[in-house]
């Protein structure tokens, strides 16, 4: 789960990370306060949206007068952001976070994360910040300083010190380089942190250390004993879509492709996307159904399926371990019956109870289309879609 | 022989007594698994489908003989269920459980570390379907009834989609040796490698399939292996062709997030390490039943 800029500065600053001032603003109004409460004569404005690279797309301007935050703010508020990393679609932006303007001798990178290899938490640092980390690491892989903490004891003090030392921040900087460093891993660890990163972390004309930007994103197996993190959720900030299929339990992912799939499995559900691809089509979502699918979940299924409109035919892929094929059949015709969906249905039924479901769906008289195969379900559900988009 | 599981392994199932416990140690007795009993603690003494509860998973080790086990424990309290079977000299634990925070994870691995090699619990999962060695004994909740017995040894993340490799083999009349899910998840008790490890040591797998996903870099350490330690063809499929970037694809380990991630990218290493790829995953039974007929 993201969380914005401003909490994840929040959380920062009980962990003793240094910010520079800073405060949020839902209005135009607001905003203005916020700069006349922040000394100085520069501010930034920066756009509060679960996206990096905000600054390319305008969503971090200096101001240097009210009169310049006013503009700023009324550009930004109730518009929806597009970076390279929100898709298209861009990302609503309804609140702002006024900052005081910072004079930056040196920006390095800091970050933690989760190494898969490893099993552990990995410090990552490079005194080269301010560039995406990925883009760092094609260009520098040299530049970049990676520490493995061993989770019974945690992150050591010369661990913190040697990361300092490789950032550069080994002058009179060091003690509260190691604060900073320490309080980062706490919060990681205390809260259930997938990724902590902040980019840049600067070193000021004063010689302070500030967290310039913080990016956070939590674990959500681990959000039932974080409430305190679970409540930062933002859901203007996700596929509105997407936040219906968590509400249901569903895990559904939305694409740009026009045919729906509703399949049992994770595993499964991208195996049919490929076959989709590979059979000439596009897939227009993830979903998987999971275990124990219900008739009411199956129409839930594809109520939020069919909620697409670019969707021209659907797919359904059941290999029932758990669940059951008769269980599926029933609840594909009651939600076929129920929603008076018009776009072409293909359902391929394997697993417990095979002959038991194909009987249900031959045996109602609706129009679907049956498959045996993986193959054959793919092909099906292209030809169907090519044929309602003729 | 079959890896890890076979028709004399004493079973006990931890989480016994709840619903998903039952309804999953019925379905392995009806399969033919030795299920000796299972732990709920402040339930031990009673009986529960006609066999043993323990309070401890030591009681189950010291008085049912339990040499395997599974874990139905919800989430927030499965990692101490698992760490529980290694300390009582449990030798293989699966873990269905789907949920348990990824911290969790990384120190159960740590806690598994402490023990030396030769006495260290070998864990599969969690967020898995188990494993099974066809004919003989199921450890996990898959249909069982699609798995026939044979010569090919399976590794993979998912459920369903093992067992559409399952049927396509079937259907083609090839059977499994031993079937391995090792989940979903980032942080898991065993990899691909693990698995294959023991595949290749087994005399009665002669290929492996190996079925893998977007995210980590799992597959092609499995693939470096395969290529300097294995005698036995591996064929794989990777999932998630049509998966964005950054994007979690339903299991919590299969986002790509870094380079070498994505389906295309592991394909590609794959190759260049002498596996052999299915072109789609319809083609799973064909490709094994290639590299079989090609022996």
């Amino acid at each position: 789960m993201d969380i914005h800029e401003y909490q994840a500065k929040e959380i920062l600053a009980d962990y003793g990370v240094r910010l520079a001032e800073g405060g949020l603003a839902h209005t135009v109004e607001e905003a203005v306060q916020r700069s006349r409460e922040i000394d100085g004569n520069v501010w930034v404005v920066k756009a509060q949206i679960h996206s990096g690279a905000r600054g390319k797309a305008g969503g971090v301007k200096v101001c240097k007068t009210h009169e310049e935050i006013e503009a700023t703010a009324e550009s930004l508020l109730g518009k929806k952001l597009v970076t390279h990393q929100t898709g298209p679609a861009g990302k609503l932006c309804s609140k702002l976070y006024i900052e005081a303007g910072t004079d930056i001798a040196r920006e390095v990178y800091l970050a933690f994360m989760i190494d898969r290899s490893h099993e552990r938490i990995v410090m990552v640092g490079s005194a080269q910040g301010g560039m995406d980390i990925e883009t760092l690491a094609a260009t520098h892989p040299d530049a970049i300083r990676k520490i493995y903490i061993e989770p019974a004891v945690g992150l050591q003090d010369f661990q913190a010190r040697t990361m300092a030392f490789a950032l550069g921040l080994g002058d009179e900087l060091l003690n509260h380089a190691i604060r900073t460093i320490k309080g980062c891993y706490r919060a990681m660890r205390d809260l259930d942190a997938n990724i902590l990163e902040i980019n840049p972390l600067v070193v000021t004309r004063k010689n302070e250390l500030i967290a310039l930007d913080a990016k956070m994103s939590f674990d959500e197996n681990a959000l039932f004993r974080r409430t305190r993190i679970a409540e930062l959720r933002d859901n203007s900030q996700i596929d509105s879509r997407e936040v219906a299929a968590a509400e249901a339990g569903l895990s559904y992912v939305g694409l740009d492709g026009d045919i729906g799939c509703m399949i049992n499995g994770a595993g499964l559900a991208m195996a049919t996307m490929d076959m989709i691809k590979l059979a000439g089509g596009e897939p227009a979502n993830f979903l998987d159904v999971g275990g124990g699918a219900s008739a009411e979940r199956t129409e839930k299924a594809f109520r939020l399926v069919l909620a697409d409109k670019n969707v021209k035919a659907m797919l359904v892929n059941i290999f029932a371990g758990i669940n059951r094929c008769d269980w599926i059949a029933e609840g594909v015709v009651q939600a076929v019956r129920n929603i008076g969906m018009t776009v072409p249905l293909v359902v391929r039924l394997s697993g417990t109870n095979v002959e038991e479901g194909r009987r249900i769906i031959a045996d109602s008289g609706l129009p679907i289309i049956t498959a045996e195969t993986l193959a054959e379900a793919a092909e099906k559900a292209v030809q169907a879609r090519n044929q309602a988009a003729a | 022989m079959a890896i890890l599981i076979n028709e004399r392994t004493r079973i006990i199932v931890q989480g016994f007594t709840g619903r998903i416990g039952t309804f999953h140690a019925q379905e392995m007795i009806d399969y033919g698994s030795n299920v000796v009993g299972g732990v709920t603690p402040g339930k031990g003494g009673q009986k529960h489908l006609g066999l043993p509860v323990f309070n401890t998973v030591r009681e189950a080790v010291e008085q049912a003989g339990a040499e395997a086990s599974i874990v139905f424990v919800p989430p927030a309290f499965a990692a101490d269920s698992i760490m529980e079977a290694a300390d009582a000299g449990i030798r293989y634990c699966v873990s269905i459980t789907d949920g348990i925070p990824t911290q969790d994870m990384m120190a159960v691995k740590n806690f598994l570390r402490l023990f030396p090699k030769q006495d260290r619990m070998m864990l599969t999962g969690p967020n898995c379907s188990g494993t099974i060695s066809p004919e003989r004994s199921m450890l996990g909740i898959m249909p069982g009834h699609i798995y026939s017995r044979g010569v090919v040894g399976v590794v993979g993340r998912s459920g369903t989609l093992g067992y559409e490799a399952a049927d396509q083999m079937r259907r083609l009349n090839i059977g499994i040796s031993t079937s391995v899910g090792i989940g979903g998840d980032p942080i898991i008790g065993s990899s691909h490698r693990d698995v294959l490890e023991k595949l290749e040591a087994d005399p009665e797998t002669k290929v492996a399939l190996m079925i893998g996903e977007i995210g980590g870099p799992m597959e092609v350490e499995a693939g470096v292996f395969a290529k300097e330690n294995m005698s036995k063809p591996l064929v794989a499929y990777i999932a998630g062709l049509t998966a964005p970037p950054g994007r979690r694809m339903g299991h919590a380990g299969a986002i790509i997030s870094s380079a070498g991630e994505s389906a295309a990218e592991k394909v590609e290493r794959l190759k260049e390490l002498g596996v052999t790829i299915c072109p789609t995953p319809s083609l799973m039974g064909e490709t094994v039943a290639k590299v079989l007929a090609a022996l």
